[in-house]
């Protein structure tokens, strides 16, 4: 009983110790909204908005940092494409989700080349890409604003008086209202149900012919359910819009978050008590995570009938496209571990030498997560863009790197590793804080301009102390003054009971 | 009857810029069998082993001369990838694995199994998804061939350097169509009990028809577990022994034995008087923690006025010992110069006593290779003596005219060929760098000179000459010189004594006329006592 | 040919291309009537203004630390000097005394206090870079900037009292430009200053700039100065001469932050206005673009690269706002300029350290 008790403290302890990142930043955030004594309403509000327009650029910097290139501070050139193509297709004049999808037809290509080009420099800065990136994207800085304020309209002839500032020069401050602005956000539910669904038959369709010629059997019956699945998303898309109910629920352009914890609520119990009873059924073991997961549906539904929590729930307004994205981007990367091509990024992340030895081409590797990277932070810019409605056009994309790097480090990410777990847990915690932080200093100051400050600190903060521990780990770490290691010839290490015959 | 023997090299040569370091050698191997691949340093087992695997380093340097012929065919292997798809594997002494990964990862590397994907059939086959199911299973198989009990879903990191070796094994097995299996030196890195578990494991190995090529200097496991062996000295094929029909002592003289050139004339007559009992320096079991080249417990004295060889193996930790004193790795025990103990702990306390190291890494730590030679011969008696320096009020300032001086002095007296003072280090030839570092050591009037390995990749020349300097120094000064190298030949024709050095440990102290196979049999390892 | 490459690998590409940019755009405002005497004027002016703190790249190069992006730690430094050299009303106290001589009291009063302070900081951050070997420069950079907004936050609520630092409406806190004309404003730069030939020499700062770099110059010459240097040529060979090659790195840094400090004191006499805030942020990297020009790498540097690089990098943001006035019609692209020059300089000073090594 006692030692039981114990163990549950040093368990304890060593979460607290693993995730001490993490913990620090809840105590911050915690500490900042009890300053602050503003509704958490409204808190909880601008951080679901903030979590939708920038968690996709958070995403981006996780390819690159399998394959060891650290943190990709040159995510900044991905960010230039996207506004580079924006501008340009709001100045042809495309509009509305059209727009949008030409702007990423557009970036792409633009991303692939600044990627290979920052791919490039970091296979000549090995080891230091995380300086070099982040100098590359002052100097991919200088060179846009050269052609935003002075080619475009100067070199290249450009007449659009809507965008230019005195003939030539793009405008300081680029407006989407009207044309871009909340495209991707602005997607109701229904919608997106019917184009999943769409997608997830065709995928269907595709995987079953492909299977067909390559002669694989493999994944057949998860293919089948998938196509059903998608049926029936496609069939409620439709039937929704019919039923005004329905409509008026999921098919606005936002989700109230009351609607979705009702329903979702009420969704992941019965998916609990359906695995459970399969389980069950099957003599398996291990339905603590299921009962967990019902619990949790019943408090989110719960919550609807509490007068505070419903509140709350009233004020976030999720846009389901947006998010959709971000669930997409996590499974991108999800899977890209689980490819070869995934492996040998892993592999060329930890060790160069047996990488090169294993016959894997290290440079064309590095590269090529570099290009994923910079494609990724494109769209996710984009996806930015849209939400925000007006941007800078000089200097929006300047702090992308660090704010994303700094965002995806509060999550408890480290140079070396970093997940969507981590980007998903920083970009809550780091924009909690941006949220509170000003109002928290107005509090105790009387001046919110010093909340600026603290922001900024904080990013690069994070950055210096995580940058600082990991270089303090590769330099060989704390220096033991323990006494000299004869040998490892003379510690005996028991070996495994082998049952090698001779 | 010609005997069928699954890979026949001959007439093997090969030449690195005009320095040939194998003349016609040749090695048989038959199916099945654990063949011995023995030689000293640099006799030519990895030259030889690197032709086998078509290096790129073999290629990019003009090739080889001779025949390979694999399975009975003649072949052609020009890189890597071709060794393998032939079923020629290597276990290698420097663990490719990746700490990070698990047993199934590394066991897989290069190799996963993959299914296609439609990604796939867009993008290429890196798109594939991997079936980690199916790499278990494989890892699994392999594990359990080679006996090694663990989970194939744990980490390698953390493991003991024992397990990581296995782990590389089943990797070579899991290869399909593997036929040949090189082993280079396994056993170096083990317990005594993880040795003798991999000895079972390659006897395991062979009796599954696969032929071991098994690179060590370790007579004693030779003996034990081989069926035959071949054996190279300075390039050449010495001869090929059934192990049945050969003993411990024959092949360590056939490992050692050759001529012993005269590198040095003897013009000093000697009027040295050395005694037993006038210790200058004194090891008292003494430890040192540097890495390849680690020291596990030496007791060793050294008279004053003689010049001690210290030789062995490399990686036996001979380089360690003069590193060691100079504070340069941690280091255990005593050492004691002239009666007093010096804090080893304390970088530059040798140095202070006059202890003068010349390092065996020159361009590494014996030089400034950016800076000039008179800043290189006068830094280490400027800042330990507070040489060359002259007073401006408060401040010391470098004198560079007394520095000019002396290293004008010392290029002459050393005969360092230079443009002048000013020269960088970096330019010079490896045999004038050489007398730069030396020049550098007695700069500081030392008692106690010790030179690691330092006719390293200098011409014969120049080998001579720094050889003939030491003597002179020793002869005409009294300088006590300890002097660390691998060229048992080298120390035999200079020192007084020779102690050699195996496995961290001393395992004996010969005189320079003592006879092959007792160093042979000390250089491995095989312990009978010191004896004068 | 092999000659020619030579020539080119002996001046480096980017003191080269800088340089050949220099005096085209030189020519150029001289064919086009610009007023090249007092550009120049204020060429030699800036030169003074940052000769100092470019100064502060050499230490650190030498020790093998790399240029100092964290320069900033000893600017913070100096700001802080300034600020109490005004606080104490150290003009007026020694203008009582020694009439004629408060202006000089003050600047001696804040190098000396930002001498100290840098030393103490110097030695803490030499240590903190110590445990990051190899990856010194990323490290620095973010420090740096960390430091700035951290000093933003306490300048924000810095208990001054003087009228001259706190915002005009009162409180607390430093506002955001202090002018300096009640204190050293200027010193430097007008004393012993006379005008030749159409150009003004601004003999004071000049000659105080090269004081300074006799001075590094001749701790180089020392026996300490000597082993720094071998530390950052071969940190093995060092020890094998029996240097701690620890201490003598944070020798270095502490050098570099002091003469950081030095720097801005020289920087905000010269500019007449002191700027606490964000204003030192990009100075790091403009103090490391400029040794680079100068001919530096991040493993080599001396004296002499200072020299040239302050002169050509600030002699290039001079000249060209009026040039691109004059040619593009009322345009100003040098900053646009400077962030592209000063960005691909360091960049090409990376390639070139690590493409080598791997």
């Amino acid at each position: 009983m006692n030692t039981k008790k114990t163990n549950a403290l040093d368990n304890l302890k060593r979460i607290i110790f693993e995730n001490k990142v993490i913990f620090m930043f809840v105590i911050l955030c915690l500490a900042c909204i009890i300053i602050a004594d503003t509704s958490v309403a409204y808190i909880v509000g601008e951080v679901f908005t903030r979590f939708g327009r920038n968690t996709c650029l958070v995403l981006a910097l996780i390819i690159p940092c399998f394959a060891g290139l650290g943190m990709n501070f040159g995510i900044v050139v991905g960010a230039i494409a996207a506004q580079v193509s924006v501008f340009w297709i709001v100045h042809w004049g495309f509009t509305g989700i059209t727009g949008m999808l030409l702007c990423v037809l557009m970036s792409t290509p633009i991303a692939i080349f600044f990627g290979w080009l920052l791919g490039l420099l970091y296979n000549k800065t090995k080891g230091a890409e995380m300086i070099a990136g982040l100098v590359l994207g002052f100097f991919a800085d200088g060179v846009y604003r050269l052609y935003t304020l002075y080619i475009i309209g100067g070199v290249i002839p450009f007449d659009d008086p809507n965008l230019l500032d005195r003939g030539f020069g793009l405008r300081n401050a680029f407006d989407l209202t009207g044309n871009l602005k909340y495209s991707i956000d602005d997607i109701s539910f229904l919608t997106v149900c019917i184009i999943l669904g769409a997608i997830m038959i065709v995928m269907g369709l595709v995987n079953m012919l492909h299977n067909k010629k390559v002669g694989t059997q493999t994944n057949g019956k998860k293919n089948l359910t998938n196509m059903v699945m998608g049926a029936v998303l496609v069939a409620f898309g439709f039937a929704g819009r019919m039923i005004p109910m329905v409509n008026l629920l999921f098919g606005g352009t936002r989700l109230i978050f009351t609607d979705v914890a009702l329903f979702g609520g009420i969704a992941l119990v019965v998916f609990a008590v359906v695995k459970i009873i399969v389980k069950r059924k099957k003599g398996e073991t291990g339905i603590g995570s299921m009962i967990a997961l019902a619990i949790g549906g019943i408090a989110l539904t719960a919550g609807t009938g509490i007068g505070p929590v419903r509140d709350i729930y009233q004020s976030i307004k999720i846009s389901a496209c947006t998010y959709g994205i971000i669930v997409l981007f996590c499974m991108f990367n999800n899977w890209m571990t689980n490819t070869r091509l995934g492996q040998n990024m892993r592999t060329v992340g930890q060790s160069r030498a047996v990488a090169t030895s294993a016959g894997i081409n290290v440079d064309k590797t590095r590269i090529i997560a570099t290009c994923i990277s910079t494609v990724l932070a494109a769209w996710g810019q984009l996806v930015f863009l849209q939400n925000l409605g007006t941007f800078n056009t000089v200097q929006q994309q300047t702090n992308v790197g660090l704010y994303a790097i700094a965002a995806i480090l509060v999550g408890g990410a480290t140079v070396q590793k970093a997940s969507n777990k981590h980007a998903v847990i920083g970009v809550i915690l780091f924009h909690t804080l941006f949220v509170v932080a000003p109002l928290a200093a107005t509090k105790i100051v009387g001046d919110s301009a010093i909340s600026e400050y603290i922001r900024m600190f904080i990013s690069y903060g994070v950055i210096a102390v995580s940058l600082a521990m990991h270089a303090w780990k590769t330099a060989g770490g704390p220096k033991d003054k323990g006494k000299v290691e004869p040998d490892a010839k003379h510690k005996a290490v028991a070996m495994p009971a082998g049952n090698a015959k001779v | 009857m010609e005997a069928n023997y699954v890979l026949k090299m001959s007439n093997i040569s090969k030449e690195y810029f005009g320095n040939k370091v194998l003349k016609d050698a040749q090695l048989k191997v038959k199916p099945g069998e654990i063949h011995a691949l023995m030689g000293e340093n640099g006799a030519g087992k990895s030259t030889l082993m690197n032709i086998l695997f078509g290096m790129p380093v073999i290629h990019s340097t003009g090739g080889f001369e001779g025949t390979i012929e694999f399975d009975g065919k003649e072949v052609n292997i020009d890189n890597p990838q071709k060794a393998m798809e032939l079923g020629i594997g290597m276990v290698h002494q420097e663990f490719m694995l990746i700490p990070g990964f698990t047993v199934v990862e590394n066991i897989k590397l290069g190799r996963e199994i993959t299914n296609p994907t439609i990604a796939s059939s867009l993008f290429g086959p890196s798109m594939e998804k991997l079936d980690k199911p199916a790499m278990a299973a494989d890892a699994r198989k392999a594990l359990d061939t080679i006996g090694l009990n663990i989970g194939e879903q744990e980490m390698v990191g953390g493991m003991p350097v024992g397990y990581m070796q296995f782990i590389e094994i089943a990797r070579e097995i899991d290869k399909t169509g593997m036929k040949l299996l090189i082993f280079d030196e396994p056993t170096a890195v083990l317990t005594e009990t993880e040795a003798q578990r991999l000895l079972e494991t390659m006897q395991l190995i062979a009796s599954k028809g696969i032929a071991i090529v098994f690179i060590t200097h370790r007579i004693d496991e030779v003996i034990q577990v081989t069926n035959s062996m071949t054996i190279l000295r300075d390039g050449y094929f010495v001869d090929y022994l059934e192990t049945k029909d050969t003993t411990a002592a024959k092949i360590a003289g056939l490992m050692v034995g050759r001529e012993v050139e005269k590198l040095v004339d003897d013009v000093e007559d000697d009027s040295r008087s050395i005694k037993e009992d006038n210790v200058m320096l004194r090891l008292k079991d003494y430890y040192v923690d540097m890495p390849g080249e680690k020291v596990n417990g030496v007791n060793l004295e050294v008279r004053r006025g003689e010049i001690l060889g210290i030789g062995g193996l490399a990686g036996q930790g001979k380089v360690g010992i003069p590193n060691g004193i100079l504070g340069l790795y941690k280091s255990e025990g005593t050492v004691e110069f002239e009666g007093e103990v010096i804090d080893t702990t304390k970088l530059g306390a040798a140095l202070m006593k006059h202890i003068a190291f010349v390092s065996e890494d020159r361009r590494g730590v014996g030089l400034l290779l950016e800076e000039s030679i008179q800043n290189n011969i006068t830094f280490t008696a400027m800042q330990i003596d507070n040489k060359f320096l002259k007073k401006f009020g408060p401040i010391r300032l470098f004198d560079e005219k007394a520095a000019r001086a002396h290293a004008e002095d010392m290029i002459k007296q050393l005969d360092i060929r230079c443009t002048g003072p000013d020269q960088y280090a970096g330019r010079l030839s490896g045999g004038n760098q050489q007398k730069v570092c030396l020049a550098r050591a007695i700069t500081m009037n030392p008692k106690l000179l010790i030179v690691s390995e330092p006719t390293r990749g200098i011409d014969i020349g120049a080998k001579k000459l720094v050889l003939e300097l030491l003597a002179k120094m020793n002869r005409e000064q009294g300088m006590t010189i300890i002097m660390v190298s691998s060229e048992l030949n080298e120390l035999r024709s200079l020192c007084d004594r020779i102690a050699i050095v195996s496995d961290g440990k001393l395992t004996g102290i010969f005189p320079p006329d003592a006879s092959d196979e007792e160093y042979g049999m000390a250089m491995s390892g095989v312990k009978e006592g010191g004896k004068e | 040919m092999e000659k020619f490459k030579k020539i080119i690998d002996a001046i480096g590409i980017p003191r080269l291309i800088v340089s050949c940019f220099f005096l085209a755009i030189v020519i150029t405002a001289y064919v086009n009537g610009i007023d090249v005497k007092s550009y120049f004027s204020s060429t030699l002016k800036y030169w003074g203004m940052w000769g100092v703190l470019v100064l502060a790249m050499v230490p650190t190069i030498k020790c093998g630390i790399g240029p100092n992006f964290g320069v900033s730690l000893g600017i913070v430094c100096g700001l802080l000097g300034t600020l109490l050299s005004i606080e104490f009303e150290v003009m007026q106290r020694v203008d009582a005394i020694l009439p004629g001589f408060g202006a000089w009291g003050a600047f001696a009063f804040a190098v000396i206090v930002s001498i100290v302070c840098a030393w103490f900081v110097g030695i803490g951050y030499g240590k903190v870079l110590n445990l990051v070997k190899g990856s010194e420069m990323t490290v620095t950079t973010y420090i740096g900037y960390s430091i700035i907004y951290l000093m933003c936050i306490l300048w924000f609520r810095a208990p001054f009292s003087s009228g001259e630092i706190i915002w005009p409406l009162g409180g607390v806190g430093v506002r955001n430009s202090v002018a300096m004309e009640g204190s050293f404003g200027y010193l430097l730069t007008e004393a012993l200053g006379f005008e030749i030939a159409g150009i003004y020499i601004p003999t004071g700062i000049i000659l105080f700039v090269l004081a300074c770099c006799l001075v590094v110059h001749f701790y180089f010459k020392s026996k300490t100065g000597l082993a720094i240097a071998a530390v950052g040529s071969n940190p093995t060979f060092a020890r094998a001469s029996g240097i701690d090659v620890d201490k003598m790195r944070v020798k270095g840094v502490a050098m570099s932050t002091i003469l950081g400090a030095i720097g801005i004191v020289v920087y905000t006499q010269a500019f007449g206005y002191l700027q606490a805030y964000t204003a030192p942020l990009s100075m790091g990297f403009i103090c490391v673009a400029s040794i680079l020009i100068g001919g530096a790498t991040t493993g080599k540097a001396s004296i002499i690269h200072v020299i040239i690089g302050t002169f050509l990098y600030q002699g290039l943001i001079i000249f060209t706002p009026p040039v691109s006035n004059h040619l593009l019609a009322g345009t100003d692209i040098s900053d646009t300029m400077r962030q592209i020059i000063q960005n691909g300089v360091i960049l090409y000073a990376l390639v070139k350290t690590k493409g080598g090594t791997e």
